[in-house]
């Protein structure tokens, strides 16, 4: 089947203007060779988002190199399911139905997404009908039918300081036989927002589509408008992105690792991992003038760095490094801790494979892949660096990979801040018009960013969280675990709410 | 595991000490955490005994000001020792504090958690967007600002706020409740936008 879509796609000619993939207009019978063969296993889904006219799909084929769009152009309100062919396309096919109308046609799954009945509209940024509010309560969960199974609510207000969602679990005893979540409440528009706006302030909404992985989606979104105008940024810039990029991943995971030790009752960790967190931003508040360093990354370079950055980050790394190895020591010497992480919560590797998760959770069930090393990107693209990955798939595993990852960013923190290029550290945009695409690698996964723009301004724009490709597979954890592991293994997924409701 | 306690009982805390309230000269932000945490300590009491209870609600924020909350807790910000705490309902709470450019989908969430708060009680919007809306403003999806949705009595500007600003505004807070015990009548959401 992988070779009827490369088939396909040799015989189509690229939309001009789109950089760097191909991005290339099907037919109807197109799309779907395009959905059967993700379908089959023939590629990876990599995105799927809607516009006023069209629907877009990015996908790498099994084997390639480099990963491509397909476009289809929506005839009268409705497209070819993919999620009819390959279940991952499912939630982002009702996002794109909910937001531009577009039907996904003879889908198995027509419940609405992000659309609560909040909005009082209906497809706001397609045909936008006035709609009647409904109760946002109403919501047809997947039933789960047998003797002595009962069900848990759970959200959108969450007994922890955390994003809002709903988890309906339901279950048998203390044994989970069925989660299913019901996401999109901290939706924001972010779709609308990026359409037709200015640069500087499509940069700011960017930066807050999800808090954590702010310098991840700056970073894509930079990387897709100078792809789409064709201009370079300064060396001093692509290092110092890189520099950004691997303290936000650093300080994440120490959070992550900490929380879920703190989630299994093991607060001893949790306080160190928090001290050294906290040395982390205030490091990155030194360096460039803000803990989680928004608004740093822009199209055409990077905020500069204050005077002193590279010492200060040094120094922090110098404090951290020892007395972290020791927590890591501590985690792996502690039978209690790994009672509750080994076997719990895991994930198959079909299912990561299937699902093209990225991240901690891809990673921890045996796929290996990483953005910085499979999708190159400076400064990453002329530089050795490990990709840890584990197959247990539990959260234990998952424990692992951000372990391996923190030691692997601080070698690379220290490769580059040794050297620091000097120089600009940003180049004007010039006015130009094209389509740009680019993946980073967050601290979650892949952040995917589409652009068009026109005349300097943003046309259209659109964010993919690694998250999409995670949620569904955090169902599959829990099942059969006991409920009392669901917050353990919900916080080594961590999947972003905010990044996946835009 | 044993090494590392026994370390730990002899090394000195890492916690900053409390700011103070006012903006002036803002020196080592480790010499007025102490100041602040006492006066911040003695309005705490005289108003709830021993501490004030915080349910946080995220009603629509990007996470950026969940993680700077987040942080009150660790070792270094330590709010604890003020007496504030945070809880998993807000049945148990005295203060909501309260994230994001109110979403259309959270609207009725918000709602609730704050007719379930029993009164007294305050409500703290945090963070740029719950402030004003940020970014997120002119959106089908948004309402917009905290104070849309529920009575608001103080607010924390800052995208996000640093930890340090959250715990000044705490402050703020105590000072103004002490000023008005609980004279709010109840329940009353400011305006049905």
């Amino acid at each position: 089947m992988s070779e009827r879509l490369a088939k396909l796609i040799a015989e189509q000619t690229p939309v001009a203007g789109h950089r760097p993939w191909p991005r290339y207009e099907v037919d109807q019978a197109g799309w779907i060779v395009a959905a059967q063969a993700l379908g089959e296993g023939g590629g990876d889904l990599l995105g799927l988002w809607g516009e006023k006219d069209f629907v877009h799909l990015a996908l790498r084929v099994a084997g390639a190199a480099t990963p491509c769009v397909i476009s289809y152009r929506v005839k009268s309100a409705d497209f070819p399911s993919v999620g009819r062919y390959h279940a991952p396309a499912l939630r982002l096919e009702r996002a794109v139905r909910d937001l531009y109308g577009h039907a996904p046609f003879s889908s198995p799954d027509r419940r609405p997404w992000l659309d609560h009945g909040a909005w009082g509209l209906r497809a706001p940024l397609g045909p936008r009908a006035p709609s009647l509010r409904r109760d946002p309560a109403a919501y047809d969960f997947l039933p789960a039918l047998g003797e002595g199974l009962h069900q848990i609510p759970v959200g959108p207000v969450h007994a922890g300081i955390i994003e809002p969602g709903h988890f309906r679990f339901s279950v048998n005893g203390e044994i989970v036989a069925r989660l299913e979540e019901r996401l999109g409440y901290v939706h924001k528009g972010i779709d609308g927002l990026l359409t037709d706006t200015d640069m500087e302030r499509a940069s700011r909404v960017v930066a807050r589509i999800s808090g954590g992985s702010t310098v991840a989606y700056s970073f894509a979104f930079a990387r897709a408008v100078e792809e789409a105008l064709q201009i370079d940024p300064p060396p001093r810039a692509k290092i110092l992105r890189g520099v950004m990029a691997e303290i936000e991943r650093i300080a994440n995971h120490l959070g992550d690792i900490g929380a879920i030790c703190n989630d299994a009752s093991f607060s001893l960790i949790h306080a160190h991992c928090g001290i050294f967190r906290e040395r982390v931003l205030a490091a990155a508040d030194r360096a460039f003038g803000h803990r989680l360093m928004m608004d740093r990354i822009v199209p055409g370079g990077t905020e500069d760095a204050g005077l002193g950055a590279s010492r200060a980050l040094q120094l922090m790394l110098d404090e951290i490094e020892k007395p972290f190895a020791e927590i890591v020591r501590l985690y792996d010497d502690t039978p209690s801790l790994q009672d509750r992480t080994c076997n719990t919560g895991v994930v198959s590797k079909e299912l990561v494979e299937k699902w093209a998760a990225g991240g901690h959770v891809g990673r921890a069930s045996g796929r290996n892949f990483d953005t910085r090393r499979d999708f190159p990107y400076a400064p990453y693209h002329d530089t050795h660096f490990d990709v840890p990955v584990f197959t247990a798939g539990d959260v234990d595993a998952r424990v692992w990979v951000r372990i391996c990852e923190i030691e692997q960013s601080i070698v690379l923190l220290r490769r580059w801040l040794a050297n620091l290029p000097p120089g600009p550290a940003r180049v004007e945009l010039p006015n130009g018009t094209g389509e740009g695409i680019a993946m980073t690698e967050a601290f979650r996964g892949d952040v995917l960013v589409w652009v068009r723009v026109e005349g300097g301004r943003i046309a259209r724009a659109h964010a993919r969280d690694a998250s999409w490709f995670q949620w569904p597979l955090l169902e599959a954890a829990i099942e059969n675990n006991i409920v009392a592991d669901f917050p353990l293994c919900n916080k080594s997924f961590n999947c972003s709410y905010s990044g996946h409701d835009l | 595991m044993r090494t590392l306690l026994l370390r730990s009982l002899f090394l000195r805390a890492v916690t900053v000490p409390a700011p103070r309230p006012d903006a002036s000269p803002p020196p080592a932000e480790e010499a007025i955490l102490a100041e602040l945490g006492k006066a911040l300590e003695v309005r705490t009491r005289r108003l709830f005994g021993r501490s004030i209870t915080i349910r946080e609600v995220d009603a629509g924020s990007c996470n950026g000001c969940e993680l700077e909350i987040h942080a009150l807790n660790n070792a270094v910000y330590d709010v604890e020792r003020f007496g504030i705490k945070f809880a998993a309902s807000p049945r148990h709470a005295d203060v909501l504090l309260v994230t994001g450019p109110v979403t259309h989908n959270m609207r009725v969430a918000l709602e609730r958690t704050y007719a379930a708060t029993p009164d007294p009680k305050w409500v703290v919007a945090v963070g740029d967007c719950a402030a004003g809306c940020g970014v997120f403003a002119e959106s089908y999806a948004t309402v917009g600002s905290v104070e849309k949705v529920v009575p608001v009595d103080l607010v924390i500007k800052g995208c996000p706020p640093k930890p340090i600003d959250l715990v000044k505004g705490l402050l703020e807070l105590m000072d103004r409740a002490t000023a008005k015990p609980a004279a709010k009548p109840p329940d009353q959401p400011a305006a049905q936008a």
